[in-house]
């Protein structure tokens, strides 16, 4: 296992768009805590967006791991690219006559996959420990440490969607098409969705079946926390509406992003094996 | 004599084209092996199949006991097919770095490999920078970075120039003399013909020949005769079963040996006979003209 991720690491490391990428991805990360410094002092208006209970533990977990989700796609283009690229410089060819075989190639993907989930599940910990640390109005250890579910969430997410993204570059074997095919499926979701609560069903199934679908699985793994910020719901209070969700992670939507995952990379092997390179 | 690959009753499908037909032969370890044949005989696909990048439609072969998987025995192997193929981004002493992570052997062979094939000075610079000889000269020194049991060429000297033919041939030259199985494939039978022991004949996807360079080239020779007394000469030779098919183009006479006779020898009896000669040469058949005739036999 070691060695699968050290041949994938000697071929991304020494690419330099790939490692500008991956170094501007964790930028992104950490940028998070630039929100903190958002602060507008005009006059008598005095607004610090820190001090509105976005850091708030436990809140800070559901906030950040939402927000931080969407500089993934930065490292989808690595991950669609470190595939394809194998594919148009021929490499590929080459990795299996050098005696590499087809399971560990994609193998030593999946795990530098799974290490690009890991790493970025910790950094948000990270990170957002320190912000809640210095910003939270609660501090009790309790506190901090729950609703944790959502890191997982987050690192299920993360390997869901890669895994999404090396089988388009298994598939379509060219970085910039793979990636217009992942913008497609997209929009197919969302034809698919209209579609749906348009011919044949309500509201409610419309969401249930769209569950099922791998970009929605993923996306609902964790919902938008905006509409749980205080501020939010106290406007919405006062305008009469009342807002009720259902913020936590459930098991089934996990297990159903698990199963694409396994879907996913169980393909990119099928047709790995089956094709002439 | 230990085996190092066998390949039984391969075919391979390209939709309704067969590329390979019932393809059998086997590589004993030590000698050097050329598959011969005209462009797309199915050279290459065969030898995709044994490097396990193409799937065989049908039939089965197995690396030195068939005990180890195909990608354990590969490790063992060193090939380089058509085009070489690295990274671009990477120079060449990264890229066989990978290489010998993926094979599973220490980096130390790596300066060895590179002074052989005279690349050691230009190892930081990227692969992309490298022109076509020095691409392949690199593709060779990554084979051979696990000393490997048998190595694997295709066409290892397309699309090169004279001098860059020459340093691949010297190299591969090297390597056989110190004892290495070496499988080429090549259309190019002079190339064949001047490294190889034993060759295995393809045409359209099947096996014409398989065997020693020696075996197929079993006959004596021929000589080239020209003389004043050309119809004399005819009859003489007729006459005597020491010789065989005789042909006369422009006073020049082409007659095959049917046993050894060197040409002082036959100069003597001709003399005796009362026959002068003003040209004479005794020539060996060339590969070339073997496999004309084979080809040639065969499709008829």
């Amino acid at each position: 296992m070691k060695r699968l991720l050290q041949i994938e690491f000697i071929k991304l490391w020494n690419n330099r768009s790939s490692k500008l990428l991956i170094m501007a991805y964790f930028a992104l990360l950490t940028s998070i805590a630039l929100v903190a410094a958002i602060k507008f002092d005009i006059g008598p208006i005095k607004f610090h967006l820190a001090e509105q209970g976005i850091f708030n533990f436990p809140y800070i977990w559901h906030f950040n791991t939402f927000v931080t989700a969407f500089f993934k796609l930065f490292l989808a283009i690595v991950i669609v690219s470190m595939m394809s690229n194998e594919y148009s410089n021929k490499t590929i060819k080459q990795n299996l006559i050098d005696g590499l075989s087809k399971k560990e190639f994609v193998l030593s993907k999946f795990l530098t996959v799974i290490s690009f989930s890991f790493i970025s599940t910790v950094f948000v910990f990270v990170v957002s420990m320190i912000l809640g640390l210095i910003y939270s109005d609660y501090n009790e250890v309790s506190i901090i440490f729950s609703d944790l579910e959502f890191l997982v969430a987050f690192f299920v997410k993360l390997i869901g969607f890669f895994s999404f993204c090396l089988f388009l570059g298994v598939l379509v074997k060219r970085s910039a098409f793979a990636l217009g095919f992942l913008i497609l499926w997209q929009v197919f979701e969302g034809f698919a969705r209209g579609m749906m609560r348009w011919k044949f069903f309500d509201s409610e199934t419309t969401d249930a079946v769209m569950g099922f679908f791998p970009l929605n699985s993923m996306y609902n793994l964790i919902k938008e926390p905006f509409s749980r910020l205080g501020a939010v719901q106290s406007v919405a209070n006062q305008i009469g509406e009342k807002i009720d969700l259902n913020y936590h992670v459930h098991w089934y939507e996990i297990l159903i992003v698990l199963v694409w995952t396994w879907v996913f990379v169980y393909l990119s092997y099928a047709l790995l094996k089956k094709r002439d390179l | 004599m230990e085996t190092i690959l066998t390949v039984s009753n391969i075919t391979k499908k390209f939709g309704g084209l067969t590329a390979v037909k019932d393809l059998s032969f086997t590589i004993e370890k030590g000698n050097v092996y050329g598959i011969l044949g005209p462009n797309g005989s199915g050279k290459s696909t065969t030898l995709g199949i044994v490097l396990n990048v193409v799937n065989p439609t049908n039939g089965s072969f197995s690396w030195f006991d068939g005990t180890t998987s195909t990608h354990d025995a590969l490790k063992k192997v060193g090939a380089i097919i058509e085009r070489p193929n690295f990274y671009p981004y990477m120079s060449a002493l990264q890229n066989l770095k990978l290489v010998c992570k993926i094979k599973e052997v220490s980096e130390d062979k790596i300066q060895d490999k590179l002074e052989l094939v005279g690349l050691w000075d230009r190892r930081h610079s990227k692969f992309r920078t490298y022109s076509l000889g020095m691409k392949q000269r690199l593709a060779i020194a990554s084979a051979l970075l696990n000393d490997p049991e048998i190595l694997i060429l295709d066409e290892p000297t397309n699309g090169l120039d004279p001098q860059g033919i020459h340093q691949i041939r010297q190299i591969i030259k090297k390597i056989a003399s110190e004892g290495t199985t070496i499988l080429l494939a090549s259309h190019l039978l002079d190339e064949v013909e001047k490294v190889c022991s034993h060759v295995v004949i393809l045409r359209k996807g099947e096996k014409l020949y398989s065997g020693s360079v020696d075996t197929m080239m079993a006959s004596y020779g021929y000589l080239e005769l020209k003389t004043e007394q050309s119809q004399k000469l005819i009859s003489f030779l007729t006459d005597d079963p020491r010789f065989g098919n005789i042909e006369e183009e422009n006073g020049m006479i082409t007659v095959v040996l049917n046993e050894k006779m060197n040409a002082s020898e036959l100069n003597e009896l001709l003399y005796k006979n009362d026959i002068v000669l003003s040209h004479l040469v005794l020539r060996k058949e060339s590969l070339e003209e073997q496999f004309l005739t084979l080809t040639k036999t065969r499709s008829n």
